[in-house]
């Protein structure tokens, strides 16, 4: 248990002073590199804004990953189940995914202008949506045909089979198709609150950092998204020991 | 003989494939008495696998019928028992929920905590005694086959489906548990038909061989096995299993094609 926290957070510290030492041997100015040494300046003189506006980045990335989650899963169960929804959806879904998502923020900012909550979760819900629908529904299809047989043999309705051979079967792999989602999610969030001008969430304090040239504050931004990125990350490992740990292998 | 439990007449099936019409099965007749057990061998690829999903309406033959119990089969019935090659267990559950499985299906006459009764004393029977709690990838394959086996049996089924059940094990893993099968049979009053490609394991479990010819398959040889007193190991190296072996490999070769005799097409 102890190793289990310990080696991350070495590797954590190792990194920081990395970075520290790289910055400090070339030489950097800040507004090349900040190094980590100016971070807490920054954490310490903007802390209220880290607060207020990191809840609003973690609020919108959430509700944006539910919704994926929400849809995802409605749209792999229908991909799963019927081979033509499948050949029907693949490719528009591909060629969505295909889309960067930067180009589709100003679009989305423009059609619903003002609404900037709604806007920021519907790119994180659209960047995120695709590894859960994908995943869930190649767990469906894959579903070896002796498990229906087994059920379908005693008279089970499909939807028995779905609730309880076809959903949690395909746990694992929704779960690490989430742990993607999750961090895409972020981005997504990020995207919009950087693009569009409405002064809400991290994004929004990195462009104001970005705009005053306070570059150690772009830094503290940075690393505050990737500090929450690690926290919703784990909270999806948490969930996937409770629902699905019966498929972690024991080790040795 | 008493009348037959199942009873399969004249069965013709083909799968649509890209390139036209597979035929499988082609002048299918089994029967299968009541508290029977009989073995279906023939060449690989023969359509035995489509056999057991006859019997479990899990699909309907083009042609024929299939009789179970005096009603036609038309749709799966919950008197139907079934394990495979792949013992399928829910890796998620316990050992002892995975033998529940088909109770929570089936409409059952057992009471919760009969069932759990029935269950363990199931699982005490085929040696799983105090693996209740442990989850299917803690168990060897063994195990997880005779696993199988009592959930196959949990909800009292009439006609019990084998298909190659012990085809994965080890061979002395898989004189094991014929001998569990025999226990089994002992206790529970299921009518038994087992797809197997192994000929010694075929009498040393069934009372009747089928032998099935080479796809389309029909009907090809049928023997009945006559053993004296309860069957052990043992058996299998006496003359008569010798001589029906024997018999029964020649039958194969036939509906393999390799030898002309007899009436093989």
């Amino acid at each position: 248990m102890l190793r289990k926290i310990a080696v991350p957070v070495v590797a954590c510290i190792v990194f920081l002073a990395f970075w520290e030492f790289l910055v400090w041997a070339n030489g950097w100015p800040n507004y090349v590199m900040a190094s980590p040494s100016d971070l807490p300046a920054a954490y310490t003189k903007f802390w209220n804004l880290f607060l207020v506006m990191g809840w609003q980045t973690l609020w919108r990335t959430v509700l944006g990953l539910l919704i994926a989650i929400v849809f995802g899963v409605f749209l792999g169960m229908i991909m799963g189940f019927s081979r033509t929804m499948r050949d029907a959806l693949y490719p528009l879904l591909v060629g969505f995914n295909a889309i960067p998502k930067a180009t589709v923020v100003p679009i989305v900012a423009l059609m619903f202008v003002g609404a900037h909550d709604f806007n920021t979760v519907l790119i994180a819900f659209m960047i995120s949506f695709f590894p859960i629908a994908v995943s869930v529904s190649i767990g469906l299809s894959t579903l070896e045909p002796e498990y229906r047989d087994i059920l379908r043999s005693l008279g089970a309705s499909q939807a028995t089979i779905f609730w309880k051979i076809a959903l949690p079967k395909t746990l694992p792999e929704f779960f690490g198709a989430l742990k993607v989602a999750v961090t895409l999610a972020f981005i997504g969030t990020n995207l919009m609150e950087i693009v569009s001008p409405h002064g809400r969430g991290l994004g929004a304090l990195f462009d104001s950092g970005k705009t005053n040239s306070d570059y150690p504050l772009m830094f503290a931004v940075l690393i505050a998204l990737a500090f929450l990125g690690i926290v919703l990350y784990y909270v999806v490992v948490a969930l996937e020991k409770i629902f699905a740990g019966w498929a972690e292998r024991p080790q040795g | 003989m008493s009348e037959a439990l199942i009873d399969i007449r004249g069965v013709r099936h083909a799968y649509r494939t890209a390139s036209g019409p597979l035929p499988v099965l082609d002048g299918l007749d089994v029967s299968v008495p009541e508290g029977g057990f009989v073995a279906v061998v023939g060449p690989s690829g023969c359509g035995k696998s489509t056999l057991t999903r006859l019997i479990a309406g899990l699909m309907k033959p083009d042609e024929g019928e299939v009789w179970l119990h005096g009603s036609r089969v038309t749709s799966p019935r919950s008197t139907v028992g079934m394990a495979f090659q792949n013992p399928v267990l829910l890796e998620w559950r316990s050992i002892l929920k995975n033998v529940l499985l088909p109770l929570e299906i089936v409409p059952t006459k057992l009471s919760k905590a009969d069932g759990e009764a029935r269950a363990r004393h199931l699982l005490k029977l085929v040696g799983l005694e105090g693996f209740e709690d442990k989850r299917p990838s803690e168990l060897s394959g063994g195990m997880r086959q005779r696993a199988s086996l009592c959930r196959a049996l949990i909800h009292q089924p009439e006609v019990l489906i084998l298909d190659e059940p012990f085809g994965a094990l080890d061979a002395f893993t898989r004189e094991d548990l014929w001998q569990i099968m025999h226990a089994l049979k002992a206790e529970e009053p299921f009518t038994g038909v087992l797809i197997t490609h192994d000929l010694r394991e075929s009498i040393f479990l069934a009372d009747r061989v089928v032998v099935l010819s080479g796809r389309p398959a029909r009907t090809q040889y049928v023997l009945d096995v006559n053993f004296k007193g309860p069957r052990d190991i043992d058996h299998l190296y006496t003359p008569e299993a010798a001589e029906m072996l024997n018999t029964l490999r020649h039958q194969i070769e036939i509906a393999q094609g390799r030898t002309e005799a007899g009436h093989a097409a």
